[in-house]
Order: structure tokens, then sequence, then C-alpha cells
């Protein structure tokens, strides 16, 4: 038995089938949320913008027109919500997560290397990126979206994509470096 | 090793997440293949982007996944929406005008055809309205088009007439009077209509000279015949 695609799920949703958007929301809302949690890092904010990602899907679903992956869809809406709550925040407070992220007193370097657990210090760092960087390494890691599609949902040129997306690994090894941990590149 | 120049080794560096992440097209993956074969430099650069891809799922997939209160809050807020199938003041002309948009030119010509049996559906309608029979008490006995016939046309002699575009309901109410005619059934395809000339059945030659004198007002007939 062969699931409904997502496609054929927002057409039903356009004619208003309740239904339809349930077995949609249970397909993709914890990743759509996991996406917006990176990007707010406050777990009720991105509740309440899930909501409004999916609500934005109901009213929006007749005009979908197919050309990109519903995943990719939700993903662009979900990207400009998250954003639109994040310019409502000052920026001081971005700054202190982002720092407090990294000064973690308990994974200064040279404990975090007794501990020998290079992947945690990587996660940390990984969380220590700024929005853009972070955004662009889960698009592609996470969500598994191509170089075409992640360019369709942050709005900006492939090759800009491409760039964006070194720049965050380059940021991410200095961070590794910074916590002691020398990966000889770049 | 270096084994390609420097721009085409930047393309294939800048590639490599999305080959760790497998969503590259086939061309392309061929390409880095290729690439990490020939270059080590640039194999153990891909070990690092398999590790940071590992991790990052790793990350997120313990950042668990959000409380019952989002659907709730979802579904909360499509309730309030308006409903989808509201009625709205019916534009006629839009309502048409839309579905035509999607029609074959072949279902439009059926549809024309059936617009134009509507129309004369409705002229016959009118016509039993305004006529009625003689010598019924009520002088627009109403008759629906898709009503029996032979029950309203007991025996008598009868005729199939059609009537030109341009003929006014007093016009065709004249006519029958003069005639001493009422409709009876009708309309039937091209617009015709079985009227009674005589309550009883006419020798064929009274009949055929009747019909001949209504032929003969062409303003009001344009096609008149004896019937049973």
């Amino acid at each position: 038995m062969q699931a409904t695609s997502d496609e054929a799920l927002i057409g039903r949703i356009a004619t208003g089938d309740k239904v339809a958007m349930q077995v949609l929301f249970a397909r993709h809302h914890v990743r759509v949320y996991r996406f917006v949690l990176r990007l707010v890092r406050d777990q009720t904010k991105a509740e309440d913008l899930i909501s409004e990602v999916f609500l934005d899907v109901w009213r929006q679903a007749g005009k979908f027109e197919a050309r990109s992956a519903v995943s990719t869809w939700l993903l662009a809406i979900a990207r400009y919500k998250a954003l639109s709550a994040l310019r409502r925040r000052p920026d001081e407070e971005l700054d202190d997560e982002a720092a407090a992220a990294i000064e973690d007193p308990g994974d200064d370097p040279e404990v975090a290397l007794e501990k020998k657990d290079k992947g945690e210090i990587l996660r940390k760092c990984l969380t220590a990126l700024s929005p853009e960087h972070r955004e662009i390494i889960d698009l592609v890691y996470y969500h598994e979206k191509s170089v075409e599609e992640v360019a369709e949902i942050v709005g900006i040129p492939e090759n800009t994509v491409k760039t964006r997306m070194f720049y965050a690994r380059k940021r991410l090894s200095e961070l590794l470096k910074a916590a002691g941990v020398d990966r000889g590149w770049p | 090793m270096m084994t390609r120049n420097q721009t085409e080794r930047e393309e294939i560096e800048a590639l490599l997440p999305w080959h760790a992440a497998g969503t590259l097209s086939r061309r392309d993956a061929q390409r880095v293949e290729t690439a990490l074969e020939e270059d080590r430099d640039l194999a153990r650069q891909f070990d690092l982007v398999r590790e940071e891809l590992g991790e990052t799922i790793h990350l997120n997939e313990t950042l668990g996944a959000p409380s019952a209160r989002a659907m709730e809050k979802l579904f909360a807020g499509i309730e309030a929406e308006p409903k989808r199938r509201q009625r709205r003041s019916f534009d006629l002309a839009a309502f048409i005008g839309e579905r035509l948009t999607l029609f074959s030119p072949r279902t439009l010509a059926w549809s024309a055809t059936a617009a134009v049996l509507a129309i004369v559906l409705q002229g016959g309608l009118l016509a039993g309205l305004y006529l009625g029979e003689p010598g019924s008490e009520s002088p627009a006995a109403f008759r629906t088009a898709s009503a029996p016939t032979r029950s309203f046309a007991p025996a008598g002699s009868y005729a199939l007439i059609g009537f030109t575009a341009q003929a006014s309901a007093a016009d065709v109410t004249k006519f029958l009077e003069a005639h001493k005619a009422a409709i009876v059934d009708g309309p039937k395809p091209g617009g015709l209509y079985r009227i009674r000339i005589a309550q009883a059945a006419l020798p064929k030659s009274d009949l055929a000279a009747i019909v001949k004198q209504m032929q003969d007002d062409t303003k009001i007939v344009r096609f008149v015949a004896a019937t049973e």
C-alpha cells in the first residue's frame, strides 16, 4: 500500500480536508519544529511558529504549484516565520545566547580533550554557529536539501549557497580549533 | 596530491557536503567520486564532512519533538478560519464564464444545443400560460413540457406548428383564436408544438384546407403540417 503523496495531501487540504491536514502535520511537524527551534532557540516559540506554518499551509494550499517539494515549501514558510520572530527580539539576546553556547566552563578545550569526546565538542560548536550558518548546515545535512532547494528556501543564488556552506564549515573548524580540536582544515 | 586544476578542485570541494548527504545529481556525484579517488586531501576532507553530517543529525535528533499543544493550537486556528465553501452572492455571468473556459469545443457545442432547447422550452411554457385551451375556464391552464401528451389530446384533429421568431405572444394568441386551435404539447425538437385544430376528427381534406390557411400566415407560422 502506497502512502498518499504530499502533493495529493495538499490538494485535499485545498478543499478543506482536515484529515489530510492531520496527516501532513504528522508527517512533517517534527522536522519543521527542529528547523525552527535551531533558529529561534525557544521551544514555546518554536511550537507557536510551527502552528503558524501549518495554518499558512491550510490557507495557501490552493496556491501551491508543486514546483518544489512540499517539505521545501514548508521549510521556506518556517524560515520566514522564524526570522520574523527573531527580528522582534533584541540583538543582544542573540549575541548572549551564542556566547553562552561557547563559553561553557565545563567544556574548556583541555577538559573536552580529556573527555576525548570529539563528537560532543563538534555538536557544541554546531550550536555556537551564527543562525545563518546553522541554518545552511541543518538544511544540507539534516533536512537533505539539494543546492537548488536550499537556494529556494533561503532565497539566495545557488553559487551563494555553496559559498555559504563552505564558510559555515570553515567557521565550524575555527570553533573546533578554539575548543582544542584541530582538524587540519582549512 | 593535486591532480586537478584549482578551480575544478574548489568546485568539487564545495559539493562535498551534498555528496555526503546524497543529494547531488548523478553526474555531479560521479564527478565527486572520481575526484575523491584521485585526490587524497579531498578524500580526507570528505571524512570531515561525513563527521559533521553525523553530528548534525545527532544534534537535531536530540532536539525532541513539539508537545501536543502545537497541533491543538493549529486545529483551533483552523476551526476559527472562515469556512471554505462560503455562500457568496451568486454572479451568474462569472459562474458561466468560469466553467466555459474549462470545456472543450465539442462540449460547448452540446451545451449550446441544450441551452437553445431550454430557451424553446421556456417559450413553450410561456405560450401555455398565455394561451390555454379554448373552452377551458382558465385562460392560462398550465402544462409542463414533459407531461404526458396523449392524456391532453383526446380524439380530435391535430397539427404540428412552428412559429416565426418575430411572432409575439399576442400574435400567437390571436392566430390560435382565429383558427379555434390550442397548443396541447411541445415544444418538440425543432421548436414545434402540437396543436388541436378541432375537437372532432375532421375529414382529411378539411384538415388539409385549415393547414393551408395557416401556412399562408407566414408572419406567424414558419411551419405547419397535419398530424395524428
